[in-house]
């Protein structure tokens, strides 16, 4: 194998009547020989992941944070952290809210009408806000909450399902933290309350609205696996933190502080084996710190009359999402592939001499003399270079995350898992990344002829415009365009966290967040490379080596 | 070429200090005359092929094309704060025009390798030092011309454009021109940061001599560096990266805004490109002479 390696191609490779396996398996095998043949190109590759790993795993490792909290004592890593609480699918959660519950043991309802949701928030006026020293002003979050629940306990991150008003999304259906169903539109007053039910049967809940407490809407019947006979069930109020964007200037721009909401309620009534007697709790901590209304933690501020009841809370009941609103030090799987950009240089460059090379010393002539379907020769540089890459990618990336995943963890972030089909698809879609960029940059070698001019299009296009809306260079609509049309696209397959749109979340490139869809990223990068290959087949065809 | 030579007639007059001035002089000369030689010849190759022409209009044409899109696509609507640096902003094409200057400073040398002139131009200029001094100023001067021409443009797409898309005078805006202090210093400085992108692009091209791996690690060490930082977590080497990376250190010469801020001050910035440019310049020269070609 060694001796044949040196020597050129074997005439009979790609001619499709040669001994030793014929038309395209054979090309295949000829262009893979003069992959492997070249020492600098083999190296390169081995470069590719070592340095990709390298980058990858050095920023991971230099994740720590720090914090000091209301003045507090400054800290570092994991000390940071609070309590983090996990829901029934494993995701990080938020669960801070003011319950006024009691306990219900097999199937029953909850009735109540909602006649009033207000809040206040710290007074974000000019300048950042910390947390707590804000003076209070009217005014709801977006996502401010308050209405019914049945929840399995009143741990944190236990299984749930409610209904509730918002701030500005109308009536919702919301259950383990991540599901979300809309309702009745419009907001709640006085003149236009809302009804609210839920009804238990078993391991179902189903919830309803109603604008006059006779005529029922089914919002959503959801399964909540594993719920004990006995379960807490009652009236909440929340509200995540008061944000403002600044949507002129740089996606990172948030102004927000924290925000509480107080829910009027009227008409509660509840089915089933229950003893009549409301207790009030804080779940979680009552919400950021330096707003826990009345009492401390345990205790929740409410007042009663009959069956109507004022709840006011703080907090949130959502899945955990990366950046600085969460409240929480997060990272995702895809931060540790920040080495992807250097493995992606170094695998352009090999994969744009893979073609341009040919022309240099003149090969391509005996190339083409051997094999006159130009169409073929490219496909099978194509299938060679793109099949090299990904396994390059694949090898690099599984180790970034595997070495580096661990090392941040180890400074205090909390890792935000992902499913295991979502982290499968990050990880083989990172590689496929790399070797539609490879084969997006022999195509480019193919028309150019030239590496330099190849590899410097196949590299900006791809970098540029990630690093100019990473950093803010361009404005956000614009670098959001760039992300959505330039090759760069494709680099949405290492998204790992979705967007939840019942959190308000600064959503940066660095956090993971890319404007097109994980598929539909990659699908633009496909496209160019497809164009870019009709393009070099054309210019193959019409032009003399 | 020997500057010794036999006085005549005028024996008398001529002492030994005399002689060894005159034969100064003429060393002097005549290396005068060999750099001269050095730097004709890098000119004549440069100018017969149409490439690094075209790649200096490219320069041009990116860097004022990419500010103008920038700053035709910014806003500032009337009741926001807009916390931008406007002339930072007029000259984004530069991060971009840089990539084009990378490409024409490593083909200044790598063409020569990759056509086996370079055996030609070191057999007629023996001097390899001279040879790469030559090339040296000869791109520095076109990238700086070429360069100067680029920023002009930005700036007065930003001059142009900026006031109607809401950054006014009235509402605290520096004017983005070359009466502006700041703005002069982020303009001039920008033109330097090309010419030592040339300079560092030329050493690593010397030192690697192949085309594409040249350009590989040029851009690699153009456009990675900013990648980690805006990943990298830990204040202490988010400071050192912004201390001494060569485009981000680099780069602060653009800024007119937040000057306290910034890791490193915008000329000390621009000496630490420099000190990259002059490492890659010098184990380029290192390598030029102790390797065959």
């Amino acid at each position: 194998m060694t001796t044949r390696a040196i020597s050129a191609p074997r005439p009979d490779a790609g001619l499709g009547d040669g001994p030793r396996g014929g038309g395209f398996g054979g090309l295949l095998r000829a262009e893979w020989t003069k992959f492997r043949s070249v020492r600098g190109w083999v190296i390169g590759m081995i470069l590719a992941a070592l340095l990709t790993i390298f980058i990858g795993v050095f920023t991971a490792a230099n994740m720590n944070i720090g914090c000091g909290i209301n003045g507090g004592q400054q800290k570092t890593g994991k000390a940071c952290l609070p309590y983090v609480p996990h829901g029934p699918g494993g995701e990080i959660v938020t669960d801070s809210f003011s319950f006024v519950r009691q306990p219900l043991t097999g199937n029953g309802s909850i009735i109540t009408r909602i006649t009033a949701l207000t809040g206040e928030h710290a007074n974000l006026g000019a300048g950042p806000v910390q947390v707590g020293s804000g003076t209070m002003v009217p005014g709801l979050a977006a996502w401010a909450k308050a209405g019914i629940i049945i929840k399995q306990s009143t741990h944190q991150g236990s299984a749930y399902a409610a209904m509730m008003v918002t701030g500005s999304n109308g009536v919702r259906m919301q259950y383990n933290y991540t599901g979300d169903i809309a309702g009745m539109p419009g907001s709640v007053s006085a003149a236009h309350p809302r009804w609210l039910r839920l009804t238990r049967s078993g391991d179902t809940i189903t919830g309803y609205d109603s604008a006059d407490g006779t005529h029922w809407t089914g919002v959503g019947t959801v399964q909540l696996a594993g719920l004990p006979s006995t379960v807490q069930v009652g009236v909440f109020a929340t509200s995540p933190d008061y944000t403002v964007t600044q949507n002129s200037f740089g996606g990172a721009s948030n102004d927000s502080g924290p925000a509480q909401a107080t829910g009027g309620f009227d008409h509660v009534s509840l089915t089933g084996a229950s003893p009549g007697t409301w207790t009030g709790t804080t779940v979680g901590d009552g919400g950021p710190a330096g707003l826990r209304p009345g009492g401390g933690p345990g205790s929740a501020p409410y007042t009663r009359n009959g069956g109507t009841f004022k709840v006011t809370g703080s907090g949130d009941i959502a899945p955990v999402t990366p950046g600085p609103d969460g409240g929480l030090p997060t990272v995702t799987i895809g931060q540790s592939l920040v080495g992807a950009f250097l493995g992606l240089i170094a695998i352009v460059t090999v994969a744009a001499m893979f073609f341009s090379a040919e022309y240099r010393r003149g090969l391509i002539r005996t190339t083409l003399a051997a094999i006159p379907r130009r169409g073929a020769v490219l496909a099978a540089k194509a299938v060679v270079i793109g099949a090299v890459a990904f396994v390059t990618g694949l090898v690099a990336v599984v180790v970034s995350i595997a070495v580096g995943v661990p090392k941040e963890e180890n400074q205090g972030p909390v890792l935000l898992t992902a499913p295991v089909l979502t982290e499968v698809r990050v990880i083989v879609g990172t590689a496929a990344m790399l070797a539609l960029a490879a084969v997006f940059a022999v195509a480019l070698g193919a028309i150019l002829r030239r590496s330099a001019a190849a590899i410097t299009i196949a590299v900006l296009t791809v970098v540029m415009p990630f690093l100019l809306s990473a950093l803010n260079v361009v404005p956000a609509g614009v670098g959001d365009w760039l992300l959505r049309l330039t090759p760069a696209a494709g680099l949405a397959i290492e998204q790992s966290i979705p967007r939840y749109p019942q959190v308000t979340t600064v959503t940066s490139l660095v956090q993971g967040y890319y404007p097109l869809s994980p598929y539909a990223g990659f699908a633009v990068l496909c496209l160019w490379t497809a164009a870019a290959l009709a393009l070099a087949l054309v210019m193959l065809r019409r032009r003399d080596a | 070429m020997s500057a010794f030579r036999e006085p005549k007639g005028r024996v008398a007059v001529w002492t030994e200090e005399r002689r060894r001035s005159d034969e100064g002089r003429q060393r002097l000369k005549a290396a005068r005359r060999r750099a001269g030689q050095a730097l004709h010849a890098e000119w004549t190759k440069l100018r017969t092929v149409p490439g690094p022409a075209w790649l200096l209009l490219g320069v041009v044409a990116l860097t004022i094309a990419v500010s103008t899109a920038a700053v035709g696509a910014t806003h500032c609507p009337q009741d926001l704060a807009c916390p931008v640096d406007t002339t930072k902003l007029s000259l984004t094409g530069v991060e971009f025009g840089q990539a084009v200057v990378a490409i024409l400073a490593v083909l200044m040398i790598s063409n020569e390798y990759s056509s086996g002139m370079i055996r030609t131009t070191l057999a007629a200029m023996p001097n390899r030092h001279a040879v790469l001094a030559a090339k040296a100023i000869l791109l520095a001067a076109l990238v700086l011309v070429a360069g100067a021409v680029a920023v002009f443009g930005a700036v007065l797409a930003g001059h142009l454009i900026l006031p109607g898309h809401g950054f006014t005078a009235a509402r605290g805006f520096p004017p983005v021109w070359l009466s502006y202090g700041p703005a002069l210093r982020a303009a001039c400085g920008s033109v330097l940061y090309l010419g030592l992108i040339a300079l560092m692009s030329l050493g690593v091209a010397v030192i690697v001599r192949d085309s594409a791996v040249s350009i590989g690690v040029v851009l690699a060490l153009l456009y990675l560096f900013p990648i980690v930082l805006a990943f990298v977590g830990n204040a202490h080497w988010q400071h050192r990266l912004e201390r001494w990376t060569p485009t981000v250190a680099g780069l602060s010469i653009q800024a007119t805004t937040g000057l306290r801020s910034l890791a490193i001050s915008p000329w000390a910035g621009l000496g630490v490109l420099g000190i990259w440019a002059a490492a890659a310049l010098a184990a380029g020269a290192l390598a030029l002479r102790l390797r065959d070609a």
